[in-house]
């Protein structure tokens, strides 16, 4: 019976550990701290990608934090909760943090497609904005319907279209696209599937023809897609994959005998740890990058001296130049201005989500205050308005030349006759759906 | 002392066919019904209806579903998560195409009916091969409905990225928004659903499950019919897996894609009656608190302890320490911590003088 009792023992301090989650704790909050929930994951299939990018964020707010005593006096106080990149469990997370601090988190940043497409339904009840920086619903950037959502600088048609018109300048216009033939090799998910109906309409424009063929979760299996490529012969290979699953395409792609330099990736498709396991196998390869690129900048300095020296740093100090550790920093920057922005309406003080809301859909973000920043050589200007929660529309194309990414093409912007008509007939339909009330955007501000 | 029958006794045959014939027993459970009624929503905080109660008795009713068809039937099956996508779509089609049907309760019925349906085409298969075999069939009904849900794209009104949503819901004109009316919703849903599965496996329909389950020729033999008995455990079990499917996508995620009902949610649902204990009701609620409940409690505890660690860490912890207890309970207790529960009584009944 030893076994028995044990058994009883152990389901009783399981018990026992339920009854301490109901009881809820009650923490003291520092007053004039601003609170800030980051929805992170550094375990998981995606952890590789998911590090770096978790880093960055961080070390943007302990920079803040370190260097200008918080924003205007407010101090940052952040708090990491692991999703694992899946969506229960980040919706858990955001559950978990949403009413911490004084305030109540100031926004979100999902960074996943999923937990994005979960917590839109969220945002409005809870008041929280979300900031998803490049990806998420295409339509959400369309502020009269998707009042809490902020795709900023870019989303995935823009991402889709400024491939185009790259491919488009390659061959010498759109007009030279008729009759070739291109394929997108994608995650099976609501992340992949995205672009599809931005590539559909361009093609129905220009006259190439287009395949999309998915990829399962977690995309290490490929062999019959790169087979049917192999076979079908495409002029282009767009990729839209996430973690192991870029590394494994391009070491089919070089299996297959696939140009590397005919192989676009999205900006989740290109970062160092999704070429570096490909080796030589991925010299030539090009990924879209919306905004953010690789190298050190103005920023760095700074976060040498005030966390790097002394030791402070979540990364080590090598990986600061690498593009998801750079993402990880715009994001907590932008972040950081749209705070600094509804401070100058509501005060100085921790905000809510409401409020914060408002500093993001007037966040503008002039090449001068970028230079001051120093992002300079990052970013581009933006501004944020009712109509467009994207800010801006301009990236640029990356290729990796075997040990770093280097720029190879001038700033595109996607372009808006394609891409507006689209984003208001799917934010419509959505509004339809849910029988969302819409807002009139020539009467703000 | 406090736990013994002694005493009662049973005059009637309506007395002795009681769900629970010990009158403790009956207290007890009346005690918790009414408590999780009336008494949680007193000081139940937001966070522990959306992330606790509401998934916990949703995949509790789910579990509920897939213990008839594996713990009481013995078809083992590994389609739960397409089952529950059936009820899911079935549900969000019907929400969306037919909107003066605005009612949860129809809704989430005909979810269940469809998902039944699905259940008795998957299970024509069962009459012919057994065990292993049957797993790797049901195996396949999960990649077929994962890629039905993923390609046709009426069933998602062909929205760009296969995502859908789901708007105002509400119930014989009672909106359902806030946290605890999706609670008391999901709360009287579960204890009605599992009321009828209770006295379906106590009545003849269950007793024919189980003499199949036992050994299905001898059953056959004695005169129940394989077809249908197998057929019926299907439908029932695909039932309770359709309604909570619609429930988890309605009621929890509000947004879902094919991904929320994956191959995982399958095995999780097969653990969670593995470890709750097979044929056993009660089962199916302490395996679903087991599996859910753990992790949280797990991820959470180092800062209710105040220890400052890495969310890294704590993640990777998390992961080695459920697995650990996983096998700590199958060692110790192979019969789920249903038959915890049974031991624990029987030691209740000889307290404080155990011989």
């Amino acid at each position: 019976m030893r076994l028995g009792k044990a058994a009883l023992l152990g389901a009783v301090a399981v018990a026992a550990g339920f009854v301490a989650t109901a009881s809820t704790t009650t923490t003291a909050w520092a007053q004039n701290e601003q609170y800030l929930a980051g929805l992170i994951y550094r375990t998981g299939a995606y952890a590789p990608n998911g590090i770096p990018f978790a880093n960055g964020i961080a070390d943007y707010y302990a920079l803040i934090n370190a260097r200008d005593g918080g924003i205007n006096g407010v101090k940052l106080n952040y708090e990491e909760c692991d999703t694992a990149y899946a969506t229960d469990r980040g919706v858990e997370c955001y559950e978990r943090l949403k009413n911490k601090g004084p305030t109540g988190t100031a926004y979100v940043a999902p960074l996943s497609t999923g937990i994005t497409f979960a917590l839109t339904e969220k945002a409005p009840i809870d008041k929280i904005p979300i900031i998803s920086m490049g990806y998420g619903r295409s339509e959400s950037r369309d502020g009269s319907v998707f009042q809490w959502n902020f795709p900023l600088l870019g989303t995935y048609w823009s991402a889709a279209d400024i491939i185009m018109q790259h491919i488009a300048k390659k061959e010498g216009g759109f007009d030279k696209l008729k009759g070739k033939k291109i394929v997108l090799v994608y995650h099976d998910s609501p992340y992949g599937k995205e672009p599809i109906a931005l590539l559909e309409e361009r093609a129905k424009m220009h006259g190439f023809s287009f395949t999309p063929m998915p990829v399962t979760h977690p995309g290490v299996e490929q062999k019959a897609t790169w087979l049917q490529i192999r076979q079908n012969r495409p002029d282009y290979v767009l990729l839209w994959g996430w973690g192991v699953m870029n590394s494994t395409s391009i070491k089919e792609a070089a299996a297959v005998g696939f140009p590397r330099d005919k192989m676009y990736g999205v900006w989740w498709s290109g970062a160092e740890p999704d070429v570096r396991p490909a080796e030589g196998g991925a010299k030539g390869y090009n990924a879209a990058m919306l905004q953010h690129g690789a190298g050190q900048f103005a920023v760095h300095n700074d976060l040498k001296k005030y966390l790097y020296d002394k030791g402070l740093g979540s990364a080590k100090w090598d990986e600061t130049g690498e593009v998801l550790y750079i993402r990880g920093l715009i994001n907590g920057m932008l972040g950081v201005e749209s705070i600094r922005k509804a401070q100058t309406k509501f005060g100085n003080k921790p905000l809510t989500g409401e409020q914060v809301r408002w500093g993001i859909e007037n966040l503008e973000i002039s090449a001068a205050r970028i230079k001051e920043l120093g992002f300079e050589g990052v970013l581009q200007p933006m501004k944020v308005s009712c109509s467009d929660h994207e800010g801006t529309r301009a990236g640029r194309i990356q290729q990796w030349d075997g040990t770093k990414w280097t720029v190879i093409s001038e700033w595109y912007e996607s372009d808006d006759k394609v891409i507006k008509p689209m984003v208001e007939a799917a934010a419509k339909k959505y509004a339809e759906e849910k029988k969302l009330p819409i807002r009139d955007c020539s009467k703000e501000n | 002392m406090l736990y013994r029958e002694a005493g009662q006794f049973k005059t009637s045959y309506d007395a002795d066919q009681q769900i629970f014939p010990i009158v403790q027993d009956r207290v007890f459970v009346i005690a918790v019904v009414l408590a999780a009624f009336l008494v949680v929503p007193l000081f139940a905080s937001q966070y522990l209806y959306t992330e606790i109660l509401i998934p916990f008795l949703i995949l509790s009713l789910a579990a509920v579903g897939l213990n008839i068809l594996v713990g009481y039937c013995g078809q083992v099956s590994l389609g739960t998560g397409g089952f529950m996508a059936v009820g899911a779509y079935a549900a969000y089609n019907l929400w969306l195409r037919v909107p003066e049907v605005n009612n949860l309760v129809v809704v989430f019925l005909f979810g269940g009916v469809m998902s039944a349906a699905v259940g008795i085409l998957f299970g024509i298969p069962s009459l012919r091969i057994k065990g292993f075999y049957l797993a790797v069939a049901t195996l396949a009904s999960q990649f077929f409905l994962d890629w039905l849900f993923a390609r046709v794209k009426w069933l998602t009104n062909y929205t760009p990225s296969g995502s859908v949503a789901v708007g105002e819901t509400s119930v014989f004109g009672w909106k359902i928004d806030t946290p605890v009316e999706r609670y008391l919703f999901v709360l009287a849903f579960v204890v009605v659903a599992t009321l009828v599965a209770k006295n379906l496996v106590r009545g003849h329909i269950g007793r024919s499950w189980m003499a199949i389950r036992d050994m299905d020729i001898a059953a056959e033999i004695i005169g129940f019919r394989p077809l249908r008995t197998k057929l019926s455990a299907f439908a029932v079990s695909s039932f309770f897996i359709g309604i909570a499917g619609a429930m988890w996508a309605f009621l929890r995620l509000g947004a879902w894609e094919p991904l929320a009902f994956d191959i995982n949610r399958s095995f999780q649902l097969l653990f969670m009656v593995i470890i709750g204990g097979l044929g056993s009701l009660l089962g199916s609620f302490l395996g679903a608190a087991f599996i859910i409940l753990v992790p949280i409690v797990l991820n959470q505890l180092p800062g209710w302890l105040g220890i400052k660690m890495s969310v890294a860490l704590i993640g990777h912890l998390e992961f080695m320490v459920f697995g650990a207890m996983i096998v700590f309970f199958l060692i110790v207790e192979p019969h789920g911590l249903a038959r915890l529960w049974a031991v624990a009584k029987e030691k209740l009944r000889l307290w404080p003088f155990p011989h």
